[in-house]
């Protein structure tokens, strides 16, 4: 039914992450490849610590791999200039806007950037695009309100909303879920899904909702110790991949439920 | 929205424009309306040395007077932005600290270098080039340093150490220094508006033009900052040159304002706030043009005050832009009970 060969958006090859410093090097995770296909919604999960930041932050350049490549649309990402990588490539990042005093209009239309001239005036067809994403987030009746006046889920609503603006095939988000309630929890992750199925993007996330990931996801990626695997959730299951992503002292996954228990 | 703006806007031109005239009509001697404007369009008055203040003195004062509220509010608005921090003006990257400096070196140091020399340092122009010299050093240092820190906020500390370090070897070129080379130095540090010949003028209007080229260009770039450094950057922001560009634009501005018209206080942390409160805004596409003229409005006001109108007393310019915009400040935030960045 669908294309036999989609179109690979992300790839690495052999990468280590890791921080490096004048004299030391501290290696985080290595040997990771992975492929990130078009239209794919892709969960990124894995214990505290574990590098899932990290491993994030080197797909999206800001910080520098130990070694091998990231590769996005055919093109090494260290040959990127900020604009171009812009234009492919938009995120969500975990840390808060520094001027709430901006109206969410305001913000989602800062997602025009990398298409604006000198002095970022937005064209016809840049509003056009504002509005539509404004309207697949759901946030029509914000958009004339303030960020000091929004709660947490509205805030991420409108920095999505600000990254799908942006228009890029890629969209990489850092725990969009953290500080949100159950609802909004899967209400985010629904609103991924539902944009991957509809404009045929390619959106990772990294998460600590396993079990809901593992139900709205096309793959997952996970990571544990010794390696990295992506897959798609039901293999990761039979494979019994999830076992060994925490200590197994307290929880353990069940794979009847696909969720973890209490041991 | 925007139309909305654009009414504002041209309330406060014509504002402007009325307050520089009435900046000119102001002054010691009092001389009638009629015959300002005479002497501005080139007919004879009906006193001669009329003309001359006015065209002479008044004049480029108020242009100076434009200059520096203009100039000092948007290094403030810059500074702001690019340290993320409210209570950032033009002087934290140590400007005002380095010129301070530079020009006590010169008049306290002066006597040195004694007899001939003393009087050749002492005058005016040597003050500029001290105060200009002072702080591009200064600025220079601070850009050294920074440029090995990653972060934007090491930025502001290393400039608030330089600030300390300046201070502090003027505070020992104090302790050795007689009283008259103190008296000099602190009138030289509350600010002065006047005295600026036509042809010192040209020279200001022309880098104060290259500052705000360099801030225009970075309106664009100051707006994506409003989200962060790693979201501006994620947006296509090249931080290290734009920081590098904002950073220039503040050091001309700012220090050829403070090399002419000394250590002007407060005008360049209020006037970008006074602004955001009143347009009730974060984009720099609207802050930057009404920080300009709100910039420029408050300084002619405080100039006319200090002048004391039909008076011989010239109070320092210093202590009136805090006396005026302290309190303005505090009104605003206090009516608004919350503050806008």
């Amino acid at each position: 039914m669908a294309k036999n060969k989609k179109h690979t958006i992300l790839k690495t090859k052999n990468l280590s992450i890791g921080y490096s410093s004048k004299k030391t090097r501290t290696i985080v995770a290595s040997n990771i490849n992975i492929e990130l296909q078009q239209g794919e919604l892709i969960g990124l999960v894995g214990a505290n610590g574990i590098g899932k930041s990290t491993l994030l932050r080197t797909l999206t350049k800001v910080q520098e791999s130990l070694g091998g490549n990231v590769i996005i649309n055919e093109k090494e990402l260290t040959s990127y200039n900020a604009n171009e990588l812009a234009k492919v490539l938009s995120l969500v990042l975990t840390e808060q806007v520094v001027s709430k005093n901006l109206s969410v209009f305001e913000l989602v239309a800062l997602g025009r950037q990398p298409y604006t001239n000198w002095v970022g005036n937005l064209s016809e067809h840049d509003n056009e695009i504002i509005n539509q994403s404004i309207n697949q987030t759901n946030i029509e009746d914000l958009k004339h309100k303030k960020c000091f006046e929004l709660s947490d889920g509205q805030l991420q609503k409108v920095m999505i909303a600000r990254a799908f603006a942006q228009d890029t095939a890629l969209i990489i988000l850092d725990e969009p879920t953290t500080h949100l309630d159950m609802y909004h929890k899967a209400y985010i992750l629904k609103l991924l899904q539902k944009m991957v199925k509809d404009t045929q993007k390619t959106i990772l996330f990294s998460s600590h909702e396993i079990d809901l990931a593992i139900q709205l996801c096309d793959k997952l990626i996970v990571m544990t110790d010794d390696k990295v695997i992506i897959d798609t959730p039901k293999n990761h299951i039979t494979q019994g991949n999830f076992n060994s992503l925490f200590p197994k002292d307290l929880i353990v996954f069940d794979e009847s439920t696909a969720s973890f228990k209490i041991n | 929205m925007q139309k909305n703006y654009k009414f504002s806007f041209l309330i406060l031109t014509v504002l402007l424009i009325v307050i520089f005239f009435a900046n000119i009509s102001l002054g010691s001697v009092a001389i009638p309306f009629k015959d300002v404007f005479n002497s501005l369009i080139g007919v004879t008055t009906s006193n001669e040395s009329w003309q001359y203040i006015v065209i002479d003195y008044r004049l480029p004062k108020a242009f100076t007077a434009v200059l520096v509220g203009s100039g000092l509010g948007i290094s403030g608005l810059l500074m702001q932005t690019l340290f993320r921090n409210p209570l950032a003006g033009p002087f934290v990257l140590g400007i005002s600290s380095g010129a301070s400096l530079g020009v006590a070196l010169v008049i306290m140091g002066a006597s040195i270098f004694g007899g001939f020399f003393a009087t050749l340092l002492l005058t005016k122009w040597s003050l500029v080039i001290a105060a200009s010299l002072g702080s591009f050093l200064v600025l220079l240092a601070v850009m050294m340093v920074s440029a090995k820190v990653r972060d934007t906020m090491a930025i502001l500390i290393i400039g608030l150490m330089f600030g300390s370090i300046t201070a502090a070897v003027v505070s020992v070129l104090s302790y050795f220094s007689s009283a008259e080379q103190l008296q000099q130095y602190i009138f030289w540090g509350f600010g002065s508006l006047g005295n600026l010949s036509w042809n010192e003028l040209l020279i200001f209007v022309f880098i104060y033009c290259i500052g705000i080229l360099f801030s225009v260009a970075s309106i664009k770039a100051l707006n994506t900052l409003l989200l962060g450094e790693n979201y501006a950057k994620s947006l296509g922001v090249n931080i290290k040159k734009s920081r590098f560009v904002i950073i220039i634009a503040t050091s001309l501005l700012a220090g050829t304002i403070t090399a002419f018209a000394g250590p002007i206080a407060f005008i360049g942390l209020a006037i970008p706030h006074i602004t955001r409160q009143v347009f009730n805004t974060s984009n720099h596409k609207i802050l930057l043009p009404a920080v300009f003229i709100f910039g420029a409005i408050i300084m002619l006001i405080c100039d006319s005050i200090a002048q004391i109108p039909t008076s011989d007393y010239t109070l320092p310019i210093n202590a009136i832009t805090s006396l005026i915009g302290a309190p303005i400040v505090i009104w605003l935030l206090v009516r608004k009970r919350k503050m806008i960045f």
